[in-house]
């Protein structure tokens, strides 16, 4: 179920939790792709009163959410969004998913079709320790946020953050605003340049709009 | 007179006596305030037959509406006045339950064209003084939602705070959110499908059939007559039953074990215990339901089409629907199984409704609904109390409001 490597304690808020949810406005209509456990959607519920849906590859994972109160149906990114109507939600959210999915171009225009904002969280391939690992031990990398071995990962498309501000201009999304985050979910400094963040965030957090 | 035939005159007795008079809460409307209905019939006067569990709340806001399955009943959470059997959702509705009566006032109401109190082909026709047999019009599930939304109009109840039930239960919730959207605030269809498929008509033709082949049937007017199809209505419940189950339920229950004998007999008395177990589910039936109802509410499952008012698209349906839903399926269930579930979920999608979508694990296939599932009470609940929460109603385990 739960796709994501970021671990929590009990109560404790995932770093690029609280980011997506500075992100989203008030009372926002709100639709999270790969909700877990909710514990996403019951942030932006408590803290920013939204109107939230999910949608949850794993069918426990469902399970919890409705169990929770929280409105989430199983689903799958690759082949359920195109289920719902242009700009149905005010913000769309992909959490740490898009590595996940087999067509990422496809799902990202999907997501632009249906929401008036997107809110994409993704874990950076280009940083300085998976490109150290590449490059010294000449394997392919498993870090604290990559725990996967080659075999048995769920991640099949893997982007930099470069990579992925690119995709955003070949689908004529606007980048509004982009939060990196270093290992310890720290943010890194806004002024830094792209190169920058490309080798030491571990994720980043992007708003987009077209 | 033998002991088995007295106790079932007595049952017989006890059944007419429900038919006009049930033990439950009843509401009678004159024939100026007749059900218009699908066929175009006006009916009236005609009444409808319910139970109520837990109080209504000062402003109104905390009713549930339970609907019941092709051959329930009223007595979702009490004591069946025919059966002696505690109710058939009594593990869903009660006070503690998933379903709260302790925080909701739950109604349940026997459906139209049902035999324990609402109006059916065993009650009286008016005209005749006589059971209206198959005089009675053909009922449909909206027609069966109608009488229901009457009932909530006489008990000056507005909106409706959950509409749940499972099966033909699920059916009418779905009706409910698309005939009377701004009445349900949430909506929980549970292993039903927005159309009766051809496969379920099929199965509901063999069960007519088997009962239309009884000679006792007598053109639907056996009640008159002093006789009764108990042989057809017993064998139209075991085909069905056959389809509330699962292969592997029945092979875990059962298997190829015989009945109170060692070896074959080599003739055709119940030699295996899964025959056995549907003769008795056949014969217990017929000492509860009517056979004509049968016939009717049957039919009113094969009509059953939600999308075809709206040129086929079950998203039209929804449209702009404001209602919360949950949407429930379970793993072993071929009757309605999960697909069926998975496209109302599409249609809601693509009305941008509000929807949770649930699919249950349990190897008991269409009945799980009725079942001790607990992960099926544990999802309810969640969606019950998310809901509340949502409705402003205070949700079990939190502070109920004090009214001065």
């Amino acid at each position: 179920m739960n796709l994501s490597p970021i671990k929590t304690g009990p109560g404790e808020i995932r770093s690029d939790h609280k980011v997506v949810a500075s992100l989203v406005p008030q009372g926002a209509r709100v639709l999270d792709i790969g909700s877990e456990d909710g514990a996403l959607l019951d942030l932006l519920a408590r803290e920013r009163q939204v109107d939230g849906r999910g949608i949850e590859l794993s069918q426990e994972g469902v399970n919890r959410c409705v169990a929770r109160g929280l409105s989430v149906i199983q689903g799958d990114a690759d082949t359920d969004l195109a289920d719902y109507p242009d700009r149905a939600f005010d913000v769309v959210i992909l959490s740490q998913t898009l590595q996940a999915t087999r067509e990422p171009k496809r799902v990202m225009s999907e997501l632009l079709r249906i929401g008036k904002e997107v809110i994409v969280s993704i874990p950076n391939f280009a940083h300085w320790r998976n490109r150290a690992q590449l490059l010294f031990r000449g394997s392919m990398p498993v870090t604290k946020y990559l725990p996967y071995e080659w075999y048995d990962t769920p991640n099949i498309h893997f982007c930099s953050l470069r990579d992925f501000v690119a995709l955003c201009h070949e689908l004529d999304a606007k980048v509004d605003k982009a939060v990196a985050l270093s290992g310890k979910g720290n943010k890194i400094p806004v002024n830094a340049p792209w190169w920058v963040w490309n080798i030491v965030a571990e994720q980043a957090v992007f708003l987009l709009k077209r | 007179m033998s002991a088995d035939k007295a106790n079932s005159a007595a049952t017989e007795d006890l059944k007419a006596s429900e038919v006009e008079t049930p033990s439950s809460k009843l509401v009678r409307f004159s024939a100026d305030e007749a059900l218009e209905l699908d066929s175009g019939v006006r009916l009236g006067p005609w009444q409808i037959a319910y139970e109520t569990y837990g109080e209504l709340n000062a402003d109104k806001t905390n009713a549930v509406m339970v609907c019941h399955a092709l051959t329930g009943d009223q007595y979702a959470a009490s004591t069946n006045p025919v059966t002696g059997k505690p109710g058939w959702w009594s593990l869903m509705v009660g006070p503690g339950r998933s379903i709260d009566t302790n925080h909701y006032f739950v109604i349940c109401a026997n459906v139209l064209g049902g035999c324990l109190g609402t109006t059916g082909p065993a009650t009286q026709n008016p005209e005749t003084g006589a059971p209206y047999g198959l005089d009675l019009p053909v009922v449909t599930i909206r027609d069966m939602v109608r009488a229901q939304a009457r009932l909530l109009d006489y008990l000056e109840i507005d909106t409706l705070f959950a509409a749940i039930g499972g099966s033909m239960g699920g059916m009418q919730v779905l009706q409910w959110a698309v005939s009377y959207p701004e009445r349900v605030f949430a909506a929980v269809p549970i292993a039903a499908a927005a159309r009766h498929t051809s496969q379920n008509i099929a199965f509901h033709e063999v069960g007519r059939q088997a009962i239309m082949a009884d000679p006792d049937w007598r053109a639907g007017s056996y009640i008159r007559e002093g006789v009764r199809p108990t042989k057809g209505l017993a064998i139209a419940r075991m085909a069905a039953h056959v389809t509330y189950m699962s292969d592997e339920s029945l092979h875990q229950k059962f298997g190829r074990n015989l009945q109170d004998r060692d070896h074959l007999t080599f003739g055709f008395d119940a030699d295996f215990q899964i025959e056995s177990y549907l003769r008795h589910q056949g014969m217990t039936f017929v000492d509860r339901f009517d056979a004509n109802s049968y016939l009717y509410v049957t039919r009113a499952m094969d009509y059953f089409d939600l999308a075809q008012e709206f040129g086929g698209s079950l998203a039209n349906a929804f449209k702009d629907t404001r209602t919360r839903f949950c949407v429930m399926s379970f793993t072993s269930d071929w009757l309605f199984p999960t697909s069926e579930s998975r496209q109302v979920v599409k249609a809601l999608n693509a009305a941008a409704a509000n929807v949770s979508f649930v699919e249950i694990e349990s190897d008991r296939g269409h009945d799980s609904f009725l079942l001790d599932v607990p992960e099926m009470f544990q999802t309810i609940g969640g969606f019950i109390t998310g809901a509340a929460r949502a409705r402003g109603l205070p949700a079990p385990g939190e502070e109920l409001e004090t009214r001065p």
